[in-house]
C-alpha cells in the first residue's frame, strides 16, 4: 500500500482542517476545546429516555471510543453529532462550529459511517463513490484519483465495477468507509463498525483506523467490544443508559479499578449454597477487596486482590477448607470489570437487561426521516 | 503563551458564489442516481406502458359497439378512450413518484444524503422531479405512439406540445402530492396502499372511460372538480385540433370550462401542493 493523498484536500474539508491547526494550540491552554464537544445533550424518543445529559469533548486527533450495551444511547449521540438527528437540549460543537445553528457547515467536516450500511444495490462501488463524492462538490479529477488511492487503501479494487449487491458485509464496510473519507474530513464518526464483521475486514478496518489517527484525523467510534475500544481508543466514556458513567484512557480506568482479578470456579456448575460458604470464607483473607459471586457464570467467584501473592493464601485456604477446585484464573482488570465496577453488572447483563426495555418501533420512527 | 484563538464567528465556511454549479453538480448526480437504477431495472417503465395498453385495447374493445349517440360529434370510442388513457398513464406514473425516497428513508440511504453537505436539500426532491417527469412524459408518449398505432390518432405539432403541458403540469401535482405521502406515512406498504386505492378510483370518477351527459349527476360533479378531468379534456380537444384557450373543453354542472382555465387550475393544484408539503420537506430534511 503506497503512502495515501493526503497533500490535497477538498476545499469545504480543508476549512475545517485549517480551522484545527490554531486549535491544537488552543489545547495546551484551554483543555476544553475539543473537536466534539458535547454538552447537555438529552434526548427522548417517545417517552423513553435514550440521553440523559451526555457531555463530551474529544480533543483533536484522538481516537475515542464509546463503550456501552446496545440500547445505551451510543447510536442516538452518533446522529446528533451527524447532524440527523435533532436532540431535545443541548449544545453540538464540531471544530469550533455551531452544528446545530449551522449544521451545512458541520457537516462539511465529518465523514459518518452508519450501523446499518445503508448501499444501492443497484448502483457499483464506483458509482456510489462518485455519487457520494458530487453531493461533497468534489471535483471530478480529484474525486477519481480519490477514488483510487482509498479503494487500493481499503483493499477492494477488483470489486469496484461490481454492483454493491454482490458484495459482503465486510466489502460493504469497507464500501462505506471509503465514502465516508471521500472528502477527507477531520473527524470521522464511526458506529459500530467492525460489529459482524469477517476477520480480515476487521484487520483492515482497524488498520486504517490507526493509520487516520496517525495522520491527524479525529475518530469517534462507538463499540460493545471491549476489547476493540481497549485496542484502538486513546480515550473512552462508557455509556449506560443514556448517561456516561465512567471516562477517562482505558489504562487509568483500570489502573483507577487496582488490584488483580482471580477467577475461581469451585467446579465446572457449582452450587449456589456452596459458593456463597466459600465466597464469605474467602473474604476473611487479607488482601482479597472483594467477592463477587457470578450467577450467570455457575456460580462462579470473582474475586479483587491486592497483589498476586494473594492468590497462594486463596489456594491454602481452599485446600483447608478442602473445597474443590475446577479453575482458577488470575488476571489483569479489563474494561469489563471497569463497566461491572460502574454499573454493578457486566456488560452482557446490561445487554439483556437494555434489550427488554428498548421501544424499537419509537426508535425506528425516529431514526428515520 | 500568546494563543491567537481562531475568530470563529469569522472563519465558518462562507456562502461562496460557487452555490449554482454546486446545486447543478449534486442534482445532476442525485438524477443520474435514478436514471441509473430505471436503466438497470426497467421493469417499472414497462409495467407502466403496459398496463395502460392494456386498458386502451381491452376497453375500446369492449365498448367498441358503443350505442350511437353516446358520444359527442359520433366519435368512435377508442378515440374517446385515447386521451383517458394517456392521462392515466402520466398519473400512475408520478403517483409513484414517492416509492423511491419512501425506499430510501427506510433503508437509511436518506442518511447518507442528508450527511452530506447538500447545497440545498431541495435537489433531492428536483432529482426526484426530473426522473418521475421523464418517466411519466417517456410512458404517456409510447401509449400515444400505441394508440396512434390503432388507428385512434394523433394529434399535430402544436397539438402535441398543448398534449405535453397538460401532462407537464398534471404530473408536476401528482408528483408532489406523492412526494409528501412519502414523507408523511410511517412506511411502504402505506404508501402502496394510499396509490391503490387513489389510483382507480380517480380513473372512474374522470372522463376518462364515459362523458359527463353519461354519468348521474353526483358522479358527474366529482369527474367536473377531478383533475384528471382538468388533464383529459384538453388532450381530447388537442386531439381534436381545437387549440384555442377561450375554447370550451368541459360542460361542468357548475359552468363551462375553457381550456385556459382547465390548464390554470392543474398549474394551481401543482403550486399549491408543493406550497402545502413545503413545511413537511423542511421538517423531513432539515
Amino acid at each position: 500500500m503506497r503512502s495515501w493523498d493526503l497533500c490535497w484536500r477538498q476545499p469545504a474539508a480543508a476549512r475545517c482542517w485549517a480551522e484545527q491547526l490554531p486549535r491544537l494550540w488552543t489545547v495546551f491552554d484551554l483543555p476544553g476545546a475539543g473537536v466534539i464537544e458535547l454538552a447537555g445533550i438529552t434526548k427522548h424518543h417517545g417517552p423513553v429516555r435514550a440521553l440523559g445529559g451526555v457531555d463530551l469533548v474529544v480533543q483533536p486527533g484522538s481516537l475515542y471510543g464509546l463503550l456501552g450495551p446496545n440500547g445505551a444511547g451510543k447510536t442516538t449521540l452518533l446522529r446528533i453529532l451527524c447532524t440527523l438527528l435533532a436532540p431535545d437540549a443541548g449544545q453540538v460543537h464540531i471544530n469550533g462550529i455551531d452544528a446545530l445553528n449551522d449544521p451545512r457547515a458541520a457537516r462539511g467536516c465529518l465523514g459518518y459511517v452508519a450501523q446499518e450500511v445503508a448501499i444501492d444495490k443497484i448502483l457499483s462501488g464506483r458509482e456510489l463513490l462518485t455519487l457520494q463524492g458530487d453531493l461533497h462538490h468534489l471535483p471530478r479529477q480529484r474525486l477519481e484519483a480519490r477514488i483510487g488511492s482509498l479503494t487500493e487503501l481499503l483493499g477492494m479494487g477488483d470489486w469496484l465495477d461490481r454492483r454493491c449487491g454482490s458484495y459482503s458485509g465486510g466489502m460493504r464496510r469497507r464500501l462505506d468507509l471509503a465514502t465516508a473519507l471521500l472528502h477527507h474530513p477531520p473527524l470521522l464518526i464511526l458506529d459500530e463498525p467492525t460489529a459482524g464483521l469477517d476477520l480480515d475486514s476487521r484487520a483492515i478496518v482497524w488498520e486504517v483506523l490507526r493509520r487516520l489517527r496517525g495522520e491527524g484525523t479525529t475518530i469517534l467510534l462507538s463499540s460493545h467490544y471491549l476489547e476493540e475500544v481497549d485496542a484502538l481508543a486513546d480515550r473512552l466514556a462508557i455509556l449506560d443508559n443514556g448517561e456516561v458513567i465512567a471516562e477517562g484512557s482505558p489504562a487509568a480506568l483500570k489502573e483507577r479499578l487496582g488490584g488483580d482479578r482471580l477467577t475461581l470456579r469451585l467446579r465446572e456448575f457449582s452450587e449456589a449454597h456452596e459458593a456463597e460458604r466459600a465466597a464469605s470464607l474467602l473474604r476473611d483473607i487479607s488482601g482479597v477487596k472483594q467477592v463477587v459471586l457470578n450467577r450467570a457464570q455457575g456460580n462462579s467467584l470473582n474475586l479483587v486482590i491486592s497483589d498476586a501473592a494473594v492468590v497462594s493464601a486463596v489456594r491454602e485456604r481452599l485446600t483447608d477448607l478442602s473445597l474443590p477446585v475446577f479453575s482458577l484464573t488470575q488476571s489483569r482488570p479489563s474494561l469489563d470489570d471497569v463497566y461491572l465496577q460502574a454499573t454493578g453488572r457486566t456488560l452482557t447483563d446490561a445487554e439483556l437487561a437494555v434489550a427488554s426495555r428498548r421501544d424499537l418501533s419509537a426508535e425506528r420512527k425516529a431514526a428515520m426521516r | 503563551m500568546t494563543v491567537i484563538t481562531p475568530d470563529l464567528e469569522h472563519s465558518q465556511p462562507k456562502v461562496s458564489d460557487s452555490a449554482v454549479p454546486e446545486l447543478l453538480q449534486e442534482t445532476f448526480a442525485l438524477t443520474r442516481r435514478l436514471f441509473i437504477q430505471l436503466v438497470r431495472r426497467p421493469s417499472t417503465l414497462v409495467a407502466g406502458v403496459l398496463q395502460p395498453l392494456i386498458w386502451l385495447i381491452l376497453f375500446g374493445a369492449l365498448f367498441a359497439k358503443a350505442p350511437a349517440g353516446l358520444l359527442p360529434g359520433e366519435m368512435a370510442y377508442g378515440r374517446f378512450l385515447a386521451a383517458g388513457v394517456i392521462v392515466f398513464t402520466a398519473f400512475s406514473g408520478a403517483l409513484n413518484a414517492g416509492l423511491p425516497v419512501m425506499f430510501d428513508r427506510e433503508f437509511g440511504f436518506l442518511d447518507r444524503l442528508l450527511v452530506a453537505p447538500l447545497r440545498s436539500r431541495f435537489s433531492i426532491v428536483l432529482a426526484s422531479v426530473l426522473h418521475i417527469t421523464s418517466l411519466s412524459l417517456v410512458q404517456s408518449l409510447a401509449i400515444m405512439g400505441a394508440a396512434a398505432a390503432l388507428g385512434y390518432g394523433w394529434p399535430g405539432g402544436a397539438g402535441l406540445l398543448l398534449v405535453l403541458l397538460t401532462l407537464l403540469l398534471l404530473v408536476f401535482a401528482v408528483t408532489g402530492l406523492s412526494l409528501g405521502l412519502a414523507f408523511a406515512l410511517p412506511g411502504h406498504i402505506e404508501l402502496i396502499a394510499v396509490i391503490f386505492v387513489v389510483n382507480l378510483p380517480l380513473l372512474f370518477a374522470s372522463t376518462a372511460l364515459a362523458p359527463l351527459d353519461f354519468m348521474p349527476t353526483w358522479l358527474a360533479w366529482l369527474a367536473s372538480i377531478n383533475p384528471l378531468t382538468f388533464a383529459i379534456e384538453p388532450i381530447r380537444n388537442a386531439y381534436a385540433g381545437n387549440l384555442g384557450l377561450s375554447q370550451v373543453v368541459l360542460q361542468a354542472p357548475y359552468g363551462n370550462v375553457t381550456l385556459g382555465a382547465a390548464l390554470l387550475a392543474l398549474a394551481v393544484l401543482a403550486m399549491a401542493l408543493f406550497l402545502i408539503i413545503r413545511p413537511l420537506l423542511d421538517r423531513k430534511l432539515s
